[in-house]
């Protein structure tokens, strides 16, 4: 975990708010775990105050890059959007605890799973199980058809289902509807998005191993201030933080 | 000579910059990041008697230049971090200067008397700013009279001198600082957080799950130099100062302010190197304003027969 101003390389918009942004520096040198995140601060400046976590979704050590997709939403993803590329972002990171690669073994079958922004960590995720010989299934939420991206990069790695809540583009519905009736089967699932997505596939595969990464608001991003903490089952006073244990749990592990 | 070395009642300070309570953990997570015998005190996390959850998320919410939390004191009880977090701590050679909160008066004597006990606690620091769960939920720090009846029970038991967190949410700051040092506290801290809320656009609902939260961050710097002006003018007891401090000009102001040691919160989260880069550049910056002793620089923006030193470019 390091603090670094990375160079900005390359940015550019790929859907309705949607942005990739692909920095260079050495913090790479540290990214090993898919599912792990940046804190980034967008200005110098004391407003925006806080950093901005944001997931990781390609490494790629040999170039010393990292691409992150992110939405542009309040004033401090407004303000990134504007930067260009040859200006630098204050980047602290990587941080958290990624998706496990050890829970799927060669030969076994993976399905991954993303609603919206919280697609782009399972993109890294898929490259490397690809890459120890897991086949890859992909299933992909998104509002409106405006807001898909990465499809052909997610159908490179295996077959690649896209929903939208509004029936704008791919199959109507949601994610879950999608599981369902393409009769999809897994050994291992991954998922990263909205809770109430979370929820409905840890209600859905409470025999399955599942793996889940979790959003939430945070202040400092490394476990120090408490404001991203979620109970654990069965517990008055347990608890995990979602930055520094997770934010990748297995299901159950943690109440959504 | 240390320009930097601070001594204060119970506390012999290598230099005047402390993390914040609340805004470091038990320190566990900056270790990570620098050693932390490099600063001089440690206001580690409030603890209380039992094991706290605190409320539920979202538990912050970002505001300009600032930020407001409702966290609600989690912590692991006082069992724990005797047992565990201040025997951690003493690995490191810096005094530690324990919060104690509570909801009942008996609580907080309860946690003093124990926690004074730890070998590397040097000093107590009582965060007031609670709610009294037996006077209708008012914070004790609101009150005069019961803010010193409470001071006065802790000084009874505490091993260690006692500085008293004030709160800003009250009409007259010196008022209760006048209070608290007739009630026997060796030294204040101030300021805690401002009451503050945010509402979303979207939902018209609070941000908040706690609907109010505390405002920190560079957002309170003058209200925070505003009371340890007047206060420090006020009474004779020491003041560690906090409220948004980002630099090393940020600490000198807190000084001249009548600040005698500062504490540093919120600027943690953004960059965790921040006190050890502060420490590092204060004495350069003392330098720059011809000064020799940190020290000098308390209370200097009142003082009579005090000139502007400034005679750097």
């Amino acid at each position: 975990m390091k603090r670094e101003n990375m160079v900005i390389v390359r940015h550019k918009q790929l859907a309705k708010n949607i942005y990739e942004i692909t920095l260079s520096g050495h913090l790479v040198e540290e990214m090993n775990e898919p599912g792990q995140f940046v804190h980034v601060k967008v200005s110098s400046q004391a407003n925006p105050l806080l950093r901005r976590p944001l997931s990781l979704c390609h490494i790629n050590k040999k170039a010393c890059e990292c691409t992150i997709i992110y939405r542009k939403e309040g004033i401090g993803t407004t303000l990134l959007a504007e930067k260009r590329p040859g200006e630098t972002v204050d980047v602290l990171g990587p941080l958290g605890n990624g998706f496990p690669l050890d829970a799927a073994a060669k030969g076994k079958r993976a399905l991954l799973v993303g609603g919206g922004i919280g697609i782009p960590p399972l993109y890294e995720l898929a490259k490397r199980l690809v890459e120890k010989g897991v086949a890859v299934t992909n299933v992909l939420g998104f509002q409106t058809k405006e807001t898909v991206f990465y499809e052909q990069e997610f159908a490179a790695f295996g077959e690649t289902y896209v929903a939208t809540a509004d029936g704008s583009y791919g199959a109507k519905g949601f994610v879950t509807d999608v599981i369902n009736e393409r009769e999809i089967s897994f050994d291992v699932l991954y998922a990263c998005g909205p809770k109430p997505m979370l929820k409905a596939l840890e209600q859905a595969f409470p025999h399955k191993n599942v793996y889940l990464s979790l959003e939430e608001r945070m202040g400092c991003g490394i476990g120090a201030c408490f404001a991203c903490v979620c109970r654990v089952p069965g517990s008055e006073t347990a608890y995990k933080k979602v930055c520094s244990d997770g934010p990748v749990f297995k299901a159950g592990e943690v109440v959504l | 000579m240390n320009r930097l070395a601070v001594e204060l009642p119970g506390l012999s300070l290598k230099n005047p910059i402390m993390p914040a309570s609340g805004c470091f953990g038990f320190g566990r997570e900056y270790a990570r990041f620098y050693d932390l015998s490099v600063l001089g005190a440690i206001m580690i996390k409030a603890t209380t008697l039992e094991p706290r959850f605190g409320n539920p998320t979202p538990r912050v919410a970002e505001t300009p230049s600032g930020m407001l939390n409702a966290i609600g004191l989690q912590n692991p009880g006082l069992e724990k971090v005797m047992k565990e977090e201040l025997p951690w701590l003493a690995q490191f050679d810096v005094p530690i200067i324990a919060n104690i909160a509570g909801s009942t008066m008996e609580e907080y004597v309860e946690v003093a008397k124990h926690i004074s006990q730890a070998p590397n606690v040097c000093a107590l620091e009582l965060n007031i700013s609670c709610p009294n769960v037996k006077k209708g939920g008012i914070a004790f720090g609101t009150v005069p009279e019961i803010a010193a009846e409470l001071t006065k029970l802790v000084k009874e038991v505490s091993e260690v001198p006692v500085y008293v967190k004030l709160s800003p949410n009250v009409t007259n700051i010196v008022e209760m600082a006048k209070a608290i040092e007739a009630a026997g506290a060796d030294g204040l801290t101030m300021i805690n957080t401002l009451l503050g809320m945010r509402i979303d656009v979207k939902t018209a609902k609070p941000i908040l799950a706690n609907q109010t939260g505390g405002l920190s961050g560079p957002a309170i710097k003058p209200i925070a130099i505003r009371m340890i002006y007047e206060v420090s003018q006020a009474v004779s007891l020491p003041i560690i100062g906090m409220g948004g401090i980002q630099s090393a000009e940020d600490v000198i102001e807190f000084f001249y302010a009548g600040a005698s040691a500062v504490a540093i919160g919120t600027a943690n989260f953004i960059d965790p190197f921040v006190c050890p880069n502060i420490i590092a550049e204060l004495p350069t910056l003392l330098d720059k304003l011809g000064i020799g002793h940190i020290s000098e620089c308390t209370g200097r923006s009142w003082k009579k027969g005090e000139r502007s030193v400034y005679c750097g470019a």
